[in-house]
Parts: structure tokens; C-alpha cells; sequence
């Protein structure tokens, strides 16, 4: 068992080694990068460099965020990162290591997409080979986990998390301390935690930005739950389509048991915890967690009623703590340094920072962290650099399918789960897409339709039925066949689904309409009466005739 | 005043007619609140102006129909969706799930055709039949296949005399 | 039963009534002849809360919740029948008859039929919603029963009856959302299946006429799925 002392002797040894003066070139190896071909580029650098005979350490890291510019590459002792780099500059980069770095590479860390972050859970990401478990403790890793396990009570650790205000990430909002406090007090002797990595709003990767870079930091947080909660046995639940962060987690999960982080006896106590991997088919609503949970014990996945919630009857009837990627990855911060400082960032209710994948039709699109309460405004016209050259913003999306469209008026919204709420959007788990004029907020409405109508399991009438006939009437607008009747029946679909759905992807399958019809419902009208689109992008059929 | 009532046949199979004559001698005595100004079994080819009462009885299938139940809605004050085919599509809208082409070919394909012009201004069949209400707007529902002569009276009764019917305590789908 | 059960009280529609701790809103209300409509449930079946028609409002509280699968709880206060809950409960209904091809004239179970019937008690005379008509198979390779997916709403008491009662296991679904379907072992033909012993069982819970005897076409034969309890009673269970 790896004793304090041998972590920080590990942690020395990667710190001795990145003193020695030796350059460092990284890498980015996460998937928006290794799919404009890091691997390759990462493998030219290293050649380069050996040919040349230039001394220095070609490495792999996780995202650096501003993912429309890569492939990135840094080089450090000096910070500097190159953008868009080819295996053809590779000379080109080793050169920056002798000479002061060539005009056109200015840093770009000193711009305001770097510069307007604030980074908690990404404070390893692009820094760290997420392969290494050494430089994971090189940057206080697995510390928390010792600090918990040794010198608190799991009562105490509840309520460590509980004094920060984090709130769960997934979406939802709802107090992880208090969370993880049911789950503690509940009766029984078997309990399990699990990591909801089911990530699968369309547009958002923070989970799978976390589990290529950082995969520990996850590791980490779901063991200190586990002791806090009383768990043996842990799950990590992530989507097929995610096979990078599968393979960086199962090689994690390996290295933990190796260093005695999982298995028996952590950290030298008595304590047991281990965590396997879960791998979904591809279904959204398994990222809800009753049909998670069915879906892990090998059944259909499909959403059950809640009472009883999982806290008291989860996984195989037992109590369960189930938390998303970025609120696990929270937790080792929050129990190294304090819930008192991590509850000094942010809002007066939502504490902390929260992590965005930026999208859409925006300069800068990428991964983000920012501390609660930032406007709207500044993620999209300082960190995201505004509109790309000739186009208007319209609207930025936030929650995904569940979420809503947030107009101009609205930009300087803060970001914390209550505000976002009274503009008619939500939280939702980070995906941020932003619209310019070229888009029809009808379409807008129509695509988050039909993938709520696609991905619903089929089990309540309501979403089944309801997201079908509200896709049918959407389609119908923005092909100019639709009648004042259908926008009635639209909008008391709106109603009915949202009220009488079993599980969250159904009542909150109709905020995407809900919100365009709140800002522009204007758009629907002309659609609808002048079989006009004024985006230009829904082409009206003239023939059939208009439902009375 | 008499009312002006008007029966109407679209793709239908006519069993909701037979429902309205099977009220029998009951027709008699409502025939004194009303005058037949159009129907399949009277002799009257154009669809008369400011009718108080139009039972339409089938679907609708056919351009023929689509122009026929504009008129007729045009031209009528209380519009009756009468029997499944009427309210619902019902068994002429069972071609739905498939193209047009394809059940001709179904129906026709390997026959020889022998008098082509025969098929010359018939009404082209619309991709797809819809219930009356899905074309113009209509004021009461009559489900059933066919609604009975008992639910048609009921119904004929109150209307004559301006009342309201709550139709579901009647008939339902398929009745 | 020997032991004392724990009695609540609470207050639905206005009557009060008494229940045990571990009944749903739903038996409590039945036990005292309020009338909630259902059709995902049925006695002898587990529960699983997917037809919505059920939902009730309970005082408090703005959300609605399934009385088959919601405990009674203490002063609970709960309303039935609101403007609200009808409106909804008509919605729900004409989705289904929207959803696939419902045609009620031609149905072997016309007459007998839980959606049809509660159509009718809801005041349903149209559909406002359009009809989708969707193509879907008939499977009819099962020498004495036929499934057609048409008349399907997706319930899934057979799938129930199956593992639950006659422990086969035969029924699942598969696809998602308007694409689900029920099916037989690996989707493959009823006829085929290895698994299917051809209880009937999910014959006489199909509240449609999805799947019948094919024996009973042409008669307007109802089916019994009150057998249930009996069974259940008969094998010691809850009944």
C-alpha cells in the first residue's frame, strides 16, 4: 500500500524531472484533437526532435479547450501555445524552444478565452498525460483522498461537500452534500456509487473532455464518495460512443488498484472500494438515472417512477449515490482545500464554477470553465470572441434538449441554475450552442424536437406519442403546410407532455419550443401566415394546403 | 320554419345512409322540421346555399372530395362529421400506409385494361385520406360504423330543435 | 395477514377514506368505488406507471403523480377528476388513437376494447390530433394467436404477464420511442419462438385487440383477464 510519503515521493521524482530545464512539448491527444490527427503530429514532434537531437519530451495531454484550433500544442517552461499545428511545423515548434517564439504564434493564453476562465475541474487538462498516473499526484492527486480516509470521518466528509454548495452537474442542481447525506443515513450494509458519464446532449462533450484528460480526478472523487457514503462498489456508466474515455479509464482504474488507490486497504485503512466500467448502447434516456440504473443491472433501459428514489432503493434495490462526471471531479478540490473556499466562487446559490462545451456559430468553440455568475455575454462576446464576420447573434442555447434559447435581451443573464431558469433555459449539464441570424429558431425548435422524439424509450404515451405529433407539427411549420389550429395544438402538447411524463427527457422535451415560442414567436407566425422564413433556411412547400 | 338539412356521400360505404333510413316511420315525424334539399337519394345535383344541416357521411379521398366538402362547408351552418369514416378516416383511410401508386398497381396492375377511357375524369385519388375535420373545420362529431338510426335520431331531434347532444354518451368509434 | 398493518388516513375527492400503509392511491380509491381510469395497470400485475391516464393532483404540490404506483400518505388530499386531469386525460387517449392505425369498425375486439371503451367515458367523439399512419406487420405465424402491431398501445402487460405469471419471458420490446414494438424471444416470429407455451396468458391481458385467439375473429369474444387474481390468490400470492 502506497504510503503519503511515497506520493509525495512520487510527485517529486515528475517535478525533479520537469526541472532538469528540459523542454516539454504537449500534445493534446483528447478526441476534438486526435481527430485533426495529434497522434500523428505528436509522433512527427517526437521524431524531430530525436533527429535533431533537441532534448526534450514529447507528450501527450488532455484538451487545452480552445478545441477550433486544433490541433493544439504547448510548450512549456513558457507557456506557449501553437494552434492548428501541422507534422510539417514541427522544426517549426522545436525552433520556439531556442529562440524566443516566432511572431505569428502570439501566446494565446494571454486572450481573453483563456484569460476569463477560472479552472477547477480542467485545472489538470492540457497539462497532465491523462496515461500517467505519477503526474496526476505530481499536481496533488489522490491527496484528497488521504486527507478524507485518514483524517475525517465520512460524516465529516459529507458535510465538507455539503458547506461547499456544490450542486449536481448533470443538470439537475440538486445539493450533492444533501445527496450523498441520504444516501449515507440510509439503511443497509451494500451500497454503490455511481458516475453518470451517459453524457449525450447534442453538442456537449465537458464529461468526455474530463475522462480523456483527467480521468483520476473522476477515480478520485467517486472513492471519497464511496467512503463518505458507505459504498464497496462502484460504477462508471459512459456511452459507446466514447471509446477513448473508456480506454483512459480502464487504464486509470488499473493504475489506481496498482498504487492501492481501489481494491482493499486504501490508502493503508481498512476501507474497500473498487470501480467497474459500464458501457451504454447508445440510448439518451439511459442518461436518467432509474433507466442508468436498469441498464447497468443488465435490463432495458428505461426510466422508472420515482419515489423510490435512488438514495434508498437504486441499483439492485439497494441505496445508490449517483452524481455526474464533473460533480465527481469537483469533489478532490473541494476536500483538499475546503468547502469554505470553494463556496466563495460563484453565486449566493450556485457555488463554484461550471464547465461549457461552447459550440455553434461562434469564433472561439471549445471547452470552457467559468465561475458561476459570469453573464451570458461574456461567455459568448469575450470567450467565445462573438460572432464569426457579417452575422448577427440571435440566441445561445443552453441544457441541450431539456433547455432553452436565450435571446439578445437576455445576454446579461448570469450563469447559475436560477437565472437560467427564469429566462426560460436551464442549466442542463454544459452544452452552450450559439445561433446567429442564419438560423430559424423554428428549425432550432424542430431539431431538438425530433432528437427528443427519437431518443424517447417509447414507455409513457405522452413522450412517446406527444414528441411524435410535436415533431409532426414543427416539420409541418417549417414546410409551410401549418394552420393557426396546429400552433394551439402546439402549445397545449407544450402543456400536456411536460406535465404527464414519467421521466425527466419528457417534461423537459418541450422547453426547447416553449422557450422560441417565449422570444420568437414571431417566427412561428410568419411561418405560419406568410409562409415566410425570415432566416432563409426553411423552404416552404406551396402546394399542399394549410390544416384549418 | 323548416330547416334546410342535406345528407352527403364521400368515401364511404353508404352504411351510415342506411343507418339514417333505418329511423324508419321515425322519419316521418322529424320530416316535419325539415326539408331534404340534398342527398344521395334525392334528385338534386348542385349543392343548394344556406343549408342549416349537412350529415356527412365518409372520408375524404379523392380531389373530388376536397372540392365538394370546401362547398359544402361554405355553404352550411351546422357541419356533421357523420360515422368512422367521416370523423375518423376508418377503413378507406387504411391505404394511408402506403403510396398511391402501389395499390392501384395492387388493385389494377395485372388486369388487362381493355376500355382505357373509362378511367378518364375520375377524380384522382389524394396521397393520402383524411377525416373531414382535417380539411375544413367541423361542428359535430358522430363516430360509429355506422352510428345507429337511434343515435341519428337523437341527434337530428336536438338539432332540429336547436339543442346541444353530448355525442360520447351515444356512440363511440366503431359503434 | 397477521400482523397489524399501519392504517392512513387521507381525503380523496372529497371522501375521506382509510388505507393501509402500503396501498397506492389507486387500490384506495377503488376500495371506495372512486372510479380512476387506467390501462397500463391491472390487477395481478406489477405496476409501472407508463400510461399517465391514472395521474392525480394532490393538494400541495403542483405535480401530478401516478396513482397506480404512489403511496397513500398520511392527510394526503387528492382530486381525481380536475378540468385539468380530463384535458389530459382526453390528450393522452387521442395520441394513442393517433399513433398507430386504430380502426375500431374492423377490430376483432370492437366492443371489448379498453381503449375504445375509455374513449367513450372520456367524452372522446374525434381525434384532434392528425393520424400518423404508420405501417406496421401483423405477425400471424402462431398456430392459435395473432399480434397486430396496429392495434398496439404499447402497455406492455403481456410483456408482464409473461415473466411475471407464466414465467416464460417470451414478450419484450424493443426500439425506442414510436418505434418500439413488442416481441417475441429475438424478434423473431411468434410461431417460432422456443420459448412461448402457448398459455394465452397475454391474449386475455392485451387490453386491445393487438393480440386474440384467432379462434374468437368474427364473435366479439371479451377476454378475462380477471383470471389473474384467482391465480394469484391460488398460488398463495397477494391477490
Amino acid at each position: 500500500m502506497i504510503s503519503v510519503e511515497e506520493l509525495d515521493q512520487i510527485a517529486e521524482t515528475v517535478r525533479t524531472e520537469r526541472a532538469q530545464g528540459r523542454h516539454q512539448i504537449n500534445v493534446c491527444v483528447a478526441a476534438g484533437c486526435l481527430a485533426l490527427h495529434s497522434d500523428t503530429l505528436k509522433g512527427a514532434l517526437a521524431e524531430r526532435a530525436q533527429s535533431s537531437g533537441i532534448s526534450c519530451q514529447v507528450r501527450g495531454v488532455g484538451c487545452m479547450g480552445l478545441c477550433s484550433a486544433g490541433p493544439l500544442v504547448s510548450v512549456e517552461p513558457g507557456a506557449i501555445l501553437f494552434q492548428k499545428v501541422k507534422p510539417e511545423d514541427a522544426d517549426r515548434v522545436l525552433d520556439s524552444l531556442k529562440a524566443p517564439p516566432a511572431k505569428q504564434h502570439t501566446d494565446l493564453r494571454q486572450t481573453p478565452f483563456f484569460k476569463r476562465q477560472f479552472n477547477v475541474v480542467l485545472e489538470n487538462s492540457g497539462k497532465i498525460d491523462p496515461e500517467n498516473i505519477d503526474e496526476y499526484i505530481a499536481e496533488g492527486g489522490y491527496r484528497a483522498l488521504f486527507h478524507a480516509l485518514i483524517e475525517m470521518t465520512p460524516a465529516e466528509v459529507v458535510q465538507e461537500v455539503a458547506s461547499s454548495g456544490l450542486r449536481g452537474r448533470g443538470g439537475g442542481g440538486y445539493p450533492t452534500g444533501l445527496k450523498w447525506g441520504t444516501v449515507a443515513k440510509a439503511h443497509g450494509t451494500i451500497k454503490y456509487v455511481i458516475c453518470n458519464a451517459d453524457e449525450g446532449d447534442p453538442g456537449a462533450f465537458m464529461d468526455r473532455s474530463v475522462l480523456e484528460s483527467d480521468p483520476h480526478r473522476v477515480l478520485e472523487g467517486m472513492t471519497i464518495a464511496a467512503y463518505a457514503v458507505g459504498a464497496s462498489k462502484g460504477y462508471i456508466y459512459v456511452r459507446a460512443e466514447y471509446p477513448l474515455a473508456v480506454k483512459r479509464l480502464e487504464r486509470a482504474i488499473r493504475e489506481a488498484r496498482r498504487l492501492g488507490f481501489l481494491g482493499s486497504k486504501i490508502c493503508g485503512t481498512t476501507f474497500e472500494f473498487d470501480i467497474e466500467i459500464r458501457i451504454g448502447a447508445g440510448a439518451f434516456v439511459c442518461g436518467e438515472e432509474t433507466a442508468l440504473i436498469a441498464s447497468i443491472e443488465g435490463m432495458r433501459g428505461t426510466p422508472q417512477p420515482r419515489p423510490p428514489y435512488p438514495a434508498q432503493s437504486g441499483l439492485w434495490e439497494k441505496p445508490t449515490l449517483i452524481n455526474n462526471v464533473e460533480t465527481f471531479a469537483n469533489v478532490p478540490p473541494i476536500v483538499r482545500r475546503s468547502g469554505a473556499w470553494y463556496s466563495a466562487m460563484g453565486t449566493p446559490k450556485s457555488k463554484g464554477t461550471k464547465v461549457f462545451a461552447l459550440t455553434g456559430q461562434v469564433k472561439n468553440t471549445g471547452l470552457i470553465e467559468v465561475p458561476m455568475g459570469v453573464t451570458l455575454r461574456e461567455i459568448v462576446f469575450d470567450i467565445g470572441g462573438g460572432m464569426p464576420e457579417g452575422r448577427k447573434f440571435k440566441a445561445v442555447q443552453t441544457g441541450g434538449p431539456s433547455g432553452g434559447c436565450i435571446p439578445e435581451q437576455c445576454l446579461d443573464t448570469r450563469v447559475d441554475y436560477e437565472s437560467l431558469k427564469e429566462v426560460g433555459s436551464i442549466m442542463g449539464s454544459g452544452g452552450m450552442i450559439v445561433i446567429d441570424d442564419t438560423s430559424c429558431m423554428v428549425n432550432v425548435a424542430r431539431y431538438f424536437m425530433e432528437f427528443c422524439m427519437s431518443e424517447s424509450c417509447g414507455k409513457c404515451i405522452p413522450c412517446r406519442a406527444g414528441t411524435a405529433q410535436m415533431y409532426d407539427i414543427l416539420q409541418r411549420i417549417t414546410r409551410g403546410q401549418a394552420g393557426e389550429r396546429d400552433l394551439e395544438l402546439l402549445i397545449d402538447l407544450c402543456d400536456m407532455v411536460s406535465a404527464t411524463s414519467l421521466c425527466g427527457l419528457g417534461q423537459t422535451a418541450p422547453n426547447p419550443v416553449i422557450s422560441t415560442l417565449r422570444y420568437f414567436k414571431q417566427e412561428y407566425l410568419e411561418h405560419i401566415h406568410a409562409k415566410r422564413c425570415v432566416a432563409g433556411e426553411c423552404r416552404m412547400a406551396a402546394t399542399q394546403a394549410a390544416r384549418s | 320554419m323548416k330547416k334546410k338539412l342535406a345528407t352527403v356521400w364521400l368515401d364511404g360505404c353508404s352504411g351510415c345512409h342506411m343507418s339514417f333510413l333505418d329511423m324508419d316511420e321515425r322519419l316521418i315525424d322529424l320530416a316535419e322540421h325539415f326539408d331534404l334539399v340534398y342527398s344521395p337519394i334525392v334528385d338534386q345535383k348542385i349543392f343548394p346555399p344556406d343549408v342549416d344541416i349537412s350529415l356527412v357521411e365518409g372520408s375524404v379521398s379523392t380531389d373530388a372530395d376536397e372540392h365538394k366538402i370546401k362547398l359544402i362547408r361554405e355553404r352550411t351552418a351546422t357541419l356533421v362529421s357523420l360515422g368512422d369514416c367521416a370523423v375518423t378516416g376508418n377503413v378507406p383511410a387504411m391505404r394511408n400506409a402506403f403510396t398511391v401508386d402501389s395499390i392501384l398497381e395492387r388493385a389494377f396492375g395485372d388486369r388487362p385494361v381493355t376500355h382505357p377511357e373509362i378511367f378518364q375524369g375520375l377524380p384522382k385519388l389524394l396521397p393520402r385520406v383524411r377525416p373531414i375535420h382535417e380539411v375544413v373545420k367541423v361542428d359535430v362529431f358522430v363516430p360509429g360504423c355506422p352510428p345507429s338510426a337511434d343515435t341519428i335520431y337523437t341527434l337530428l331531434r336536438e338539432l332540429l330543435s336547436g339543442g346541444s347532444v353530448d355525442v360520447a354518451r351515444l356512440t363511440r368509434f366503431g359503434a | 395477514m397477521t400482523q397489524a398493518m399501519e392504517v392512513k388516513t387521507l381525503r380523496i375527492d372529497g371522501v375521506d377514506v382509510s388505507a393501509r400503509a402500503d396501498q397506492t392511491i389507486l387500490e384506495a380509491a377503488r376500495e371506495n368505488n372512486i372510479a380512476i381510469p387506467t390501462l397500463c395497470h391491472l390487477d395481478g400485475l406489477s405496476d409501472v406507471g407508463a400510461c399517465r391516464l391514472c395521474l392525480v393532483e394532490v393538494a400541495g404540490t403542483n405535480r401530478l403523480f401516478p396513482s397506480c404506483v404512489t403511496r397513500v400518505e398520511e392527510g394526503m388530499q387528492i382530486t381525481t377528476s380536475t378540468d385539468r386531469l380530463q384535458k389530459y386525460r382526453r390528450m393522452t387517449l387521442e395520441l394513442l388513437f393517433a399513433e398507430r392505425n386504430h380502426v375500431c369498425s374492423v377490430c376483432v375486439s370492437n366492443g371489448a376494447c379498453e381503449l375504445q371503451a375509455l374513449g367513450q367515458s372520456q367524452g372522446l367523439t374525434h381525434i384532434e390530433f392528425p393520424y400518423r399512419f404508420p405501417q406496421l406487420p401483423v405477425d400471424a405465424s402462431h398456430e392459435r394467436f395473432t399480434l397486430d402491431h396496429n392495434r398496439c398501445i404499447l402497455c406492455t402487460r403481456c410483456v408482464r404477464v409473461c415473466g411475471e405469471i407464466e414465467g416464460a419471458h417470451t414478450w419484450d420490446v424493443m426500439g425506442r420511442g414510436e418505434k418500439a414494438r413488442v416481441i417475441t424471444d429475438l424478434d423473431q416470429p411468434w410461431g417460432t419462438s422456443e420459448s412461448c407455451t402457448s398459455c394465452g396468458k397475454c391474449v386475455e391481458v392485451c387490453p386491445t385487440g393487438a393480440l386474440f385467439d384467432k379462434s374468437d375473429v368474427g364473435t366479439r369474444a371479451r377476454k378475462h383477464p380477471e383470471f389473474l387474481t384467482y391465480l394469484n390468490e391460488m398460488r398463495g400470492g397477494q391477490s
